[in-house]
C-alpha cells in the first residue's frame, strides 16, 4: 500500500505534475489566441479626450463592488472574496508550495506561518461551500447552472480539502493524500483552459475592452 | 438549415470580434448582472438575466471560434442554433433589453453585455425575428425618411409655428453655418418646444445653424433593429447633408438613442471618421453657457431631478452638462439614489418603446424609476431624450403619478436672459 502510494505521488509530483502545467499552459495560450485572433474593428468615432476612464483602470476597478450591489447579493460578494484571496493566500504562501515553485522557476519568497495558512484554508472551504449553497438557492444562478459550473466546483474544492486534510493527516494516510491532493491540483490544472476557470487569464482582456469601450466614451466603468 | 437561419447564423459569425469572445470566456455565471437589470429586478424572472438574453450568439461563438466547441460540434455535441431557439428568444433580445447597458458596469469579470445585445440583434434581423413594431419603423425610415413616418412638409408646418410664434427664422439648408441641427420624429410630432426652444437659444447665443431638408431626422431604427445597411443608409443621408452644407458640428437632439447612432455608431457604418463634429445638444448647450453666448436669470425654485437617457450618459459621457445647465436655472436640484452613469434605464430606450409586443414588461420595469423619483419626494422630473420622455409619461400615467416631465432645453429657453440680444450675445 505505501510503496504504491509512495510510486503514485513520485508520479503525480514529477511526470504528472509536468503533463498537467505544459496542457494548462498550451490549453491557456491557445484560448487567448482564439480570442485574439478574432480581432476587433478600428473604431473611426473620435474617443473623449478627457476621458476619466481606461481599459487599464477598469482591469482594476472591477475588482470592487459598485455602492450598493454588495448588498444586493451578499454571498456572491462577500463568498467570492473570501475564497479568491483565500485561493491566493493559500497557493501562494504556504511554505511547501513555496518550495514546488521553487523547483520549477526557482524564484523564492517568504511564507506565512502554518497556523493562519490553517485558518484561511478554513475559511476558504467554508467560502467555498457557501457560493455552492447559495447557487443551488439563487433562482438566477440556479437557471445559469449547468454540469460545467458543478465540476468547475468540484475540481477547485477537491485540492482545498484535500490539501486541508493531507495536513492535518487525516482519513487517508499521508502519502496517499497527498499524492491525491497533488493528482487533484493537475486535474485543475488540466481542465483550467476548458471551462469557466479560463476567467482567471480572460477576465482581464473581458475588462480591458470593457473599459477601453466605456474610456472612450468618456465614461470610468 | 432555412434560408432565415442560415442568413442569422452568418449574421452572427460575422458579428463575433475578440471582446465579445473575451466576455463569454469569461462568464462564470455568478448572476449579478440580473441585478442590474430592471426587466429582472421588477418581474422577478431570472430568464430576463441578461447575460441569458445572449445564448443564440454564445452558441455560435461556441461552436465557431473555440476549437473545444468546433470538436463538439464535429460529434453533434455542441447545442445547436435553430429557428425555434431564435424565435423563442425573439422577445429576450428586443422586448426585455433597452440597451441600457448597466448590466454592463456591474459585471465582475468585465462582460459589455449591452454590445453583446446589440450585436445579437444583428442575426436576429437577418433571420427574420426582429419584432413588427422595430421592422416597420425601419421600413419608413428608408421608404419616408422618419421612423414614424415623418415628412419634410410636416416639419416644414412645425417651422411656420415657431417662426409665429418666436418671430425669428428657422434657417434651412444655409451653408456654410456653425451648427447643423437634427430632430428626432417624436420631437416633431409631440414636442414642437424642443425647435422653438433651440430657435430662441441660438437667437440668443448669435450661433449660425440650420436644418436640412433632406436629413432632419435622427433616430436611426436600423441600429436598434440591428441591421447595419439600413443604419448606414440613414446615417450616410446625414453625413450627405453635413458635407453638403459645410457646417462645422452636427447637433444630435436630446434623443440618446439618436445620439449613439450619429456620435458614435456612424462613423463606423460610414467607415471613415467625418469632416464635421458630432456633438450631443446639451453638450453644445453647456459649451455656449461657458463662453457666456448662454445666459439664463431667474431662478425655478421648485424642487426637481434629472432623469439620465442612457445613451446620452452611461453609453454617450454627457453626464455633467445636464447638471450644471440644470443648475442656472432651477436652485432646488434633487439627485436620485443612483444617477449619471449608473441610472436606472427609463425602460423605452433600445426600440423598446417602439415594440408594442413590449408594452406589459416596460410598464412593470418602470416600477423601478418610479421608485427612483418617489425616493426623490419631487414633483418635476427633468429629463433631455424624447423618447425617455414619452416613456417617463406612460409610465406615469400607468401608476397614477402627478409628476411633470419637463424637456432640459425648453427649461433653458425658457429662462433666457432677454437683456443680451443676439448682436451683443457673444461679446456680453
Ligand atoms: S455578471 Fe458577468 S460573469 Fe456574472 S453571470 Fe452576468 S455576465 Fe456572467
Ligand atoms: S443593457 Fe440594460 S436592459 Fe439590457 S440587459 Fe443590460 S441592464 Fe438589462
Amino acid at each position: 500500500m505505501n510503496a504504491t502510494a509512495m510510486d503514485l505521488l513520485i508520479w503525480a509530483r514529477g511526470t504528472g505534475f509536468s503533463l498537467a502545467l505544459a496542457i494548462a499552459l498550451f490549453g491557456l495560450t491557445l484560448r487567448v489566441f482564439e480570442i485574439l485572433s478574432l480581432g476587433r474593428k478600428h473604431d473611426f468615432a473620435p474617443a473623449r479626450e478627457d476621458s476619466p476612464g481606461s481599459g487599464l483602470r477598469t482591469v482594476f476597478s472591477r475588482s470592487l463592488p459598485l455602492p450598493g450591489m454588495a448588498q444586493k447579493s451578499p454571498i456572491t460578494y462577500f463568498g467570492g472574496y473570501v475564497f479568491h484571496v483565500g485561493l491566493l493566500l493559500v497557493i501562494v504562501f504556504f511554505v511547501p508550495h513555496i518550495e514546488a515553485i521553487r523547483a520549477v522557476i526557482g524564484l523564492s519568497w517568504p511564507g506565512l506561518p502554518t497556523a493562519v495558512i490553517d485558518m484561511v484554508s478554513v475559511a476558504t472551504l467554508l467560502a467555498l461551500v457557501a457560493v455552492l449553497f447559495d447557487r443551488r438557492r439563487n433562482k438566477v444562478k440556479r437557471m445559469l447552472s449547468g454540469f460545467g459550473d458543478y465540476f468547475a466546483w468540484g475540481i477547485t474544492f477537491l485540492p482545498m480539502v484535500t490539501g486541508y486534510l493531507a495536513f492535518h493527516h487525516l482519513v487517508l494516510d499521508y502519502t496517499l493524500m497527498l499524492a491525491i491532493h497533488i493528482l487533484s491540483v493537475e486535474l485543475l490544472l488540466i481542465a483550467l483552459p476548458f471551462t469557466k476557470l479560463t476567467h482567471v487569464v480572460t477576465l482581464f482582456l473581458a475588462r480591458w475592452y470593457n473599459g477601453d469601450w466605456f474610456g472612450r466614451r468618456g465614461i470610468a466603468s | 438549415m432555412s434560408a432565415n437561419l442560415q442568413r442569422g447564423y452568418n449574421a452572427l459569425k460575422e458579428v463575433l470580434d475578440a471582446p465579445i469572445a473575451s466576455y463569454f470566456s469569461s462568464c462564470v455565471h455568478c448572476g449579478l448582472c440580473a441585478e442590474a437589470c430592471m426587466f429582472y429586478t421588477e418581474s422577478g424572472n431570472p430568464k430576463y438575466t441578461p447575460i441569458h438574453k445572449l445564448e443564440p450568439l454564445r452558441r455560435v461563438w461556441f461552436q465557431e471560434a473555440t476549437l473545444a466547441g468546433k470538436l463538439m460540434r464535429l460529434v453533434g455535441l455542441a447545442k445547436p442554433v435553430t429557428d425555434e431557439l431564435l424565435a423563442e428568444w425573439s422577445p429576450l433580445v428586443y422586448d426585455s433589453c433597452s440597451l441600457c447597458g448597466r448590466c454592463s458596469m456591474v459585471c465582475p469579470v468585465g462582460n459589455d453585455i449591452a454590445y453583446m445585445v446589440r450585436k445579437l440583434r444583428e442575426g436576429m434581423a437577418a433571420s427574420g425575428n426582429a419584432p413588427e413594431g422595430l421592422v416597420g419603423a425601419s421600413k419608413r425610415t428608408v421608404a419616408i425618411g422618419s421612423p414614424m413616418g415623418v415628412k419634410w412638409p410636416a416639419v416644414q408646418a412645425q417651422i411656420r409655428h415657431v417662426q409665429k410664434d418666436t418671430g425669428l427664422t428657422v434657417p434651412v439648408d444655409q451653408a456654410g453655418v456653425e451648427y447643423l441641427v437634427l430632430m428626432s420624429s417624436m420631437e416633431i410630432m409631440n414636442y414642437p418646444e424642443y425647435l422653438a426652444a433651440l430657435t430662441r437659444i441660438f437667437h440668443k447665443a448669435g450661433a449660425s445653424w440650420t436644418l436640412a431638408s433632406d436629413a432632419f431626422e435622427a433616430t436611426n431604427s436600423g441600429i436598434q433593429i440591428g441591421a447595419s445597411d439600413i443604419a448606414r443608409e440613414i446615417v450616410m443621408r446625414i453625413v450627405n447633408a453635413a458635407e453638403r452644407l459645410q457646417v462645422g458640428t452636427v447637433v444630435s437632439p436630446e434623443c440618446g438613442h439618436a445620439f449613439t447612432a450619429i456620435r458614435w455608431e456612424g462613423p463606423n457604418l460610414a467607415g471613415r471618421t467625418f469632416g464635421f463634429k458630432v456633438k450631443h445638444i446639451l453638450e453644445v448647450l453647456d459649451e455656449l453657457r461657458r463662453s457666456g453666448r448662454l445666459r439664463t436669470k431667474g431662478n425655478k425654485s421648485i424642487p426637481m431631478t434629472y432623469h439620465d437617457p442612457c445613451q446620452i450618459a452611461r453609453r454617450g459621457g454627457v453626464v455633467d452638462q445636464p447638471r450644471t445647465l440644470l443648475q442656472m436655472v432651477a436652485s432646488d436640484v434633487k439627485e436620485m439614489d443612483e444617477h449619471g452613469a449608473m441610472n436606472w434605464c427609463c425602460g423605452g430606450g433600445g426600440g423598446v418603446s417602439a415594440n408594442e409586443r413590449a408594452e406589459p414588461l416596460k410598464l412593470k420595469a418602470f416600477a423601478r424609476k418610479k421608485a427612483q423619483i418617489e425616493q426623490t419626494g419631487v414633483k418635476t422630473l427633468v429629463t433631455a431624450c424624447a423618447n425617455c420622455r414619452i416613456t417617463l409619461e406612460e409610465g406615469l400615467e400607468h401608476y397614477g403619478m402627478n409628476i411633470t416631465v419637463l424637456g432640459l432645453t425648453e427649461l433653458i429657453a425658457e429662462s433666457l436672459d432677454d437683456e443680451t440680444t443676439s448682436a451683443d450675445g457673444g461679446a456680453a
